[in-house]
């Protein structure tokens, strides 16, 4: 009997709110960070980084940097393997440069000393010698007829031809006829929006300690998302076994998609390997802006048809997205999440993913999607305007439903995006009064969600408390949702578990916490690896009543007779199972590995209250309201904090936050005092509304709640600054200068 | 790096003048550190200015104003019960700057000293007319606050020279200051604009005007002409109009990553105005 | 490059250092002393992640040097626990999921507590500013303010 217990309602301690199992080291500086681990014997490293957006390497000397006391080694690239191939070989052109230099901060070499000083000193005294080549770091210009060409031949077979080099991806899809929608239609509106690169601003930098020998063996403790894709990538590029490196994930301070690929661990791990000592590697912050993974900066065309009565006709979008020097901007999930939440007759999308001389840019929560609402839902809301419609009946009109089809081509299954809009219209907030001087914006949002490469192991202890082995690092909370999850299937309490993150050489493969995969994928995982330790504690109960185990069911930590046929017997807890398990068959464990591909979409609706201080162009956030679908909320408050940090987010990427790269192309804003992001005295408390439409992938109902909530922020607090301002404001950040120009125009 | 920790200013400024290189004097530090980490300016003496008898006082000086010693930080002056009272405009000029944790290290007279023309306390102290004291090889002097800076990180002071302490006027009766900065965000920017005011009133009628401006030019503006525009008049619409261009004319500020010149020079505007009636109303009685 | 002697007191306990005069006083607290509770989020004052207290007054770590410790009283978050019971803002912080990746925290514990000694009774703007200096990536603030304001009325009741 393969046990299911898969169920959506009756929970005893699914969404329920205890304490993290990791709260206390984490409250008082226990918990051990990127940075926080040391060794014995360690020496400290600094990579020397490209001041120029684009030179041709023509010279590396390191003899004075060498001649230095306590400086034990220093690589460059001919440190590391050759022959490598696709997305490894441009990670690692990005880790350390190789004929040329791509962007400001591209590593070029790098130097491990006795002390951090005397690295730093020695990282200094290396020298460089360039050759400057003509840049660029402007998505529009990037593909203009006489934009330098960042690396000939990067682009793959989507690219029509005729693009420029620089354009290295494309993607088109949709379907109908868009042209005779738009003929339908009683008003047609076609905007340009643009949004400038942002990061993901975590506060940890990039921190890691790692110990590689001649023999090939090695160990590496670092902060990162995903540390089997941490040893898969840093082993090949090292040139040893993939198995050779055992990898540590240490807790993680913030990653939002930008620590889901490496920077700095294979450049540690080769002056280990030649200074034969431990290293470690720490980036500043100034290091983080300038040379980790910030997201594309687009420029986009939207056109949307309505008739008068709120029906959309047609929908048409251009999505160019500047993803850096290296291919990977997120061309095609912008274009795909763009009209997601709209059930169209006639749509077509087009992605474009553009190189720059800038950093190679990495995910950053729902990669491309905030983007592409804040052009769409921004073309709607002025459609809404125009024709005098109300905001939230438009969206429910067109809304995507169960059975429609959508814009990028699959029939939705079971969905909440309807659900979110009807809870965030009956939300108080959006009936409230507004002041002088303040607007309301609404939007939507979409996020796919991932399932992806998943193991988990459980261990039953004789005492009946059990361990759980998972393989995503814990970036929010994760450690009590999986307990949470065991206990349900287990019914024994949430403090009885212990959940620990796994290296990579205590379970198998794990990939990525990313695509708000953990508590959908890792959940699911760990749901069955506790139905298959329940399954054999029936067994042993089973063997123990001397009935067939599918005369013996599971309930509340109690292995019970199913029936009157299956005989008297005193129902046996968990502990009279586990406490002789040596006896009686063995280690009583439960395993589960997978791809699960149920991963359920994920819909939100947000509201905002914006105010603009007609006299300097300064916004300010006033109220907040978040409604997502989560599926199943399994700790609710974590939930909460998703959507919390989500929105907080897109308020930054709505109104301050941006790189700034002047005209010789270095960045000019590499530190929090000009990255501008969200202090607490900017924010309002955020309400959250959890909608929960249970997703049919897992046994629970849990859609992944990480990513969706910074989907609908650019749009909406775009949508509340137009409504204040009386003009539609197209160009994200919403800057001061900006909004004033805007109002300006309106005098004008 | 060599590091020193005088016990006297004779002693500090014999450090000073007699050092190679880059010599910088450390007191709240949260200029001269974050040059340091960011490899803009890594001095080769520094010299701690902190354990010098008398540089953590704030006292009344015989004439009713007030004496701050070199290291007073701003969070001892927001904490001050008194000197508030008086110079709010300075007061909270210096609050303003940075964290709750930089208010803990950081001085006026650093603000001063680091010659940033975005220094936030800088058009506080000179609208209010306070003097820089310095002694050096050659003796002791006073500086007027506006004379300190010579452009972006430069000083007038001549090596060997340090700071000592900085003095505000006595208050007297029916006066009010006021400053106010405009940021992107709530907190932690550095100003775009600073404009600072300090009026004297009898009755509704102005009888004496400074104002100072902050991050339009490579130092702070004295905008002495502020005193011909309000001085005899009310604070009325006609008043705020005249100020308001006045503040625009008296920009010469740069187009950066922080604000544009027609943002700046606009901005400036506003904040005279608004300044302005802050001021005046404390100077009419109004509590800060 | 000679090195400085260092005494200090550290949540409470007598230490002693050599530093270079160039090293942080977070560099001294995380590399020499083994306190690696008080983080660095970005050195230059911004982020507020190194917070600790100087002599009672809450300062950036990142800010000060190591060799200005002489003398001083240092507080770090190591030294917020009485034993094993924990401060009243770290078991609020805890149960108001006050934190998410919990890089922040330290700092802000620190920071909190600060304010709380000052005024027991803060507005939700005065906690508000008052940690405008410790950047939280994560959570949008609302359940660290929330965390904050009850473990203060908490505090007040049992006083
Ligand atoms: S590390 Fe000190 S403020 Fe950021
Ligand atoms: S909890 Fe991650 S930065 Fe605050």
């Amino acid at each position: 009997m393969a046990l299911d217990s898969s169920k959506t309602t009756d929970f005893k301690y699914v969404g329920t709110r205890p304490d993290r199992p990791d709260g206390l080291d984490k409250v008082t500086g226990r918990a051990k960070f990127g940075a926080d681990a040391t060794a014995p014997g360690m020496l400290f490293a600094a990579i020397k980084r490209s001041p120029h957006a684009h030179a041709k390497i023509l010279k590396i000397d390191a003899s004075k940097a060498l001649a230095m006391d306590g400086v034990k080694a220093v690589v460059t690239r001919a440190d590391f393997a050759e022959g490598l191939t696709g997305e490894t070989w441009n990670v690692l052109e990005n880790v350390m440069a190789g004929e040329t230099a791509l962007y400001d901060g591209h590593a070029v070499a790098a130097v491990a000393a006795t002390s951090a000083l005397i690295a730093r000193d020695a990282m200094k005294a290396i020298e460089v010698e360039y050759e400057l080549l003509p840049h660029v770091t402007d998505v529009d210009k990037a593909m203009a007829a006489d934009a330098p060409v960042i690396r000939a031949g990067a682009a793959d077979a989507s690219v029509p031809e005729g693009l420029h080099p620089n354009v290295v991806r494309y993607y088109e899809s949709g379907h109908g006829d868009v042209e005779a929608g738009f003929a339908e239609a009683d008003l047609v509106i076609e905007d340009h929006f643009t949004t400038e690169a942002t990061h993901q601003g975590y506060i940890e930098p990039h921190a890691c300690l790692g110990t590689l020998g001649a023999d090939g063996k090695g160990e590496l403790w670092c902060c990162t998302q995903g540390h089997w894709n941490v040893q898969k990538l840093c082993a090949a590029m090292l040139g040893i076994e993939t198995s050779q490196l055992r990898v540590t994930a240490s807790e993680i301070g913030g990653g939002f998609g930008g620590k889901t690929t490496i920077f700095i661990e294979p450049v540690a791990l080769a002056l280990s390997r030649k200074a034969n000592r431990p290293v470690k590697l720490v980036m500043t912050r100034a290091e983080v802006f300038r040379a980790s993974g910030p997201t594309s900066s687009t420029s986009m065309d939207v056109k949307i048809g309505m008739k008068s009565d709120g029906t959309i006709t047609a929908a048409q979008g251009t999505f160019r997205l500047q993803g850096g020097a290296f291919p990977g901007g997120p061309c095609e999930m912008t274009a795909m999440c763009a009209f997601a939440p709209y059930n169209l007759t006639n749509v077509h999308q087009v992605g474009y993913d553009v190189m720059t001389n800038r950093p190679k840019q990495a995910a950053y929560r729902a990669p491309g999607s905030p983007m592409a609402a804040f052009a769409v839902e921004s073309v709607i809301d002025e459609l809404c305007n125009q024709l005098g419609l109300d905001p939230f009946e438009v969206r429910l009109k067109n809304a995507s439903r169960e059975g429609t089809r959508a814009s990028f081509g699959p029939k939705w299954p079971r969905i909440g995006l309807v659900e979110t809009l009807e809870a965030a219209r009956a939300h108080p907030h959006y009936t409230a009064p507004l002041k002088e001087g303040q607007g309301r914006g609404i939007s939507c949002g979409f996020w796919f969600n991932h399932g992806g490469e998943t193991s988990v192991s459980l261990a039953m202890s004789e005492d009946g408390s059990a361990q759980i082995m998972v393989g995503t690092p814990d970036i929010g909370g994760s450690r009590a949702s999986m307990a949470l999850m065991a206990a349900e299937v287990l019914g024994i309490p949430y403090e009885n578990i212990r959940c620990t993150i796994a290296d990579t050489s205590s379970l198998g493969y794990n990939e990525i916490s990313h695509g708000s995969r953990v508590t959908y994928a890792s959940g699911l995982a760990t749901i069955k690896a506790a139905e298959a330790a329940v399954e054999e504690l029936c067994r042993r109960a089973a063997a123990k009543w001397d009935i067939p185990e599918e005369a013996v069911y599971w309930e509340d930590g109690y292995a019970k007779p199913s029936g009157p046929n299956a005989g008297d017997h005193a129902p046996l807890h968990i502990t009279e199972l586990t406490a002789d398990m040596g006896a009686t068959g063995g280690p009583i464990n439960g395993h589960f590995e997978a791809t699960p591909e149920g991963a359920g979409v994920s819909f939100a609706t947000h509201i905002v209250d914006a105010e603009v201080d007609p006299e300097t162009g300064a916004t300010k956030v006033v109220r907040y309201t978040v409604v997502q679908d989560a599926g199943k909320a399994i700790h609710p408050t974590y939930v909460e904090g998703q959507f919390q940090g989500g929105a907080a987010q897109g308020i930054g990427w709505a109104l301050n936050e941006e790189y700034i790269y002047g005209e010789d192309g270095r960045l000019q804003n590499a530190g929090f005092l000009d990255y501008r992001i969200p202090v607490a005295s900017d924010l309002p408390f955020i309400d959250t509304v959890i909608v929960e439409v249970p997703n049919p992938g897992h046994p629970f109902g849990v859609r992944g709640v990480g990513e969706t909530s910074i989907c609908p922020p650019l749009a909406a607090i775009a949508n509340a600054v137009s409504n204040a301002v009386g003009v539609r404001m197209r160009q994200l950040p919403m800057r001061p200068s900006r909004v004033l120009e805007a109002l300006e125009s309106k005098d004008g | 790096m060599q590091y020193f920790k005088p016990a006297t200013f004779e002693e500090a400024s014999a450090l000073a003048a007699g050092a190679e290189g880059i010599t910088r004097f450390l007191a709240g530090g949260t200029d001269v550190l974050v040059q340091l980490r960011s490899d803009l300016v890594t001095p080769d003496v520094l010299i701690d200015i902190k354990a010098i008898p008398g540089t953590h006082d704030i006292t009344r000086t015989e004439d009713g104003g007030w004496r701050l010693g070199v290291a007073v930080t701003g969070a001892e002056m927001s904490e001050h019960p008194d000197l508030g009272r008086d110079w709010p405009g300075v007061v909270e000029a210096m609050d303003l700057i940075g964290s709750t944790q930089v208010q803990g290290r950081a001085t006026p007279i650093g603000n001063l000293c680091n010659a940033s023309p975005a220094a936030d306390s800088v058009p506080a102290m000179i609208a209010a007319g306070a003097v820089l004291s310095v002694v050096g090889p050659d003796g002791a002097r006073d500086i007027p606050v506006e004379e300190v800076p010579a452009g972006p990180g430069k000083t007038t002071l001549k090596k060997g020279e340090i700071a000592t302490a900085l003095t505000l006027p006595p208050r007297g009766a029916q006066g009010g200051d006021a400053y106010l900065r405009f940021i992107p965000r709530t907190e932690m920017d550095i100003a775009v604009v600073g404009c600072a005011i300090n009026l004297t009133v009898e009755g509704e009628v102005i009888t004496s005007a400074r104002m100072a401006l902050g991050a339009v030019a490579p130092t702070a503006v004295v905008v002495h002409a502020a005193a011909d525009a309000l001085v005899g008049r009310t604070l009325d619409d006609a008043a705020l109009k005249a100020l308001t261009d006045l503040a625009e004319a008296s920009c010469n500020p740069i187009d950066d990553k922080r604000g544009t010149v027609k943002f700046r020079t606009h901005t400036a505007g506003v904040l005279a105005r608004r300044v302005a009636q802050i001021a005046y109303d404390r100077a009419k009685g109004a509590k800060a | 490059m000679s090195k400085t002697h260092v005494t200090a007191k550290v949540n409470g306990d007598a230490v002693e250092f050599l530093c270079d005069p160039r090293e942080t006083l977070l560099d001294v607290l995380r590399d020499r002393l083994g306190l690696t509770g008080a983080k660095e989020g970005c050195g230059t004052g911004d982020c507020g992640a190194c917070s600790v207290t100087v002599d009672g007054r809450l300062v950036c770590s990142c800010l000060m040097l190591g060799v200005e410790a002489e003398g001083k009283e240092i507080g770090t978050v190591e030294g917020i626990a009485d034993g094993e019971t924990l401060h009243p803002l770290q078991k609020k912080f805890i149960e108001y999921a006050a934190l998410q990746c919990g890089i922040c925290t330290p700092g802000i514990l620190i920071a909190a507590k600060s304010l709380l000694e000052k005024n027991p009774d803060p507005t939700e703007t005065e906690v508000r500013y008052w940690l405008a200096g410790n950047l939280c990536r994560c959570t949008g603030y609302d359940k660290i303010i929330r965390a904050v304001m009850d473990t203060a009325a908490e505090m007040r009741e049992a006083s």
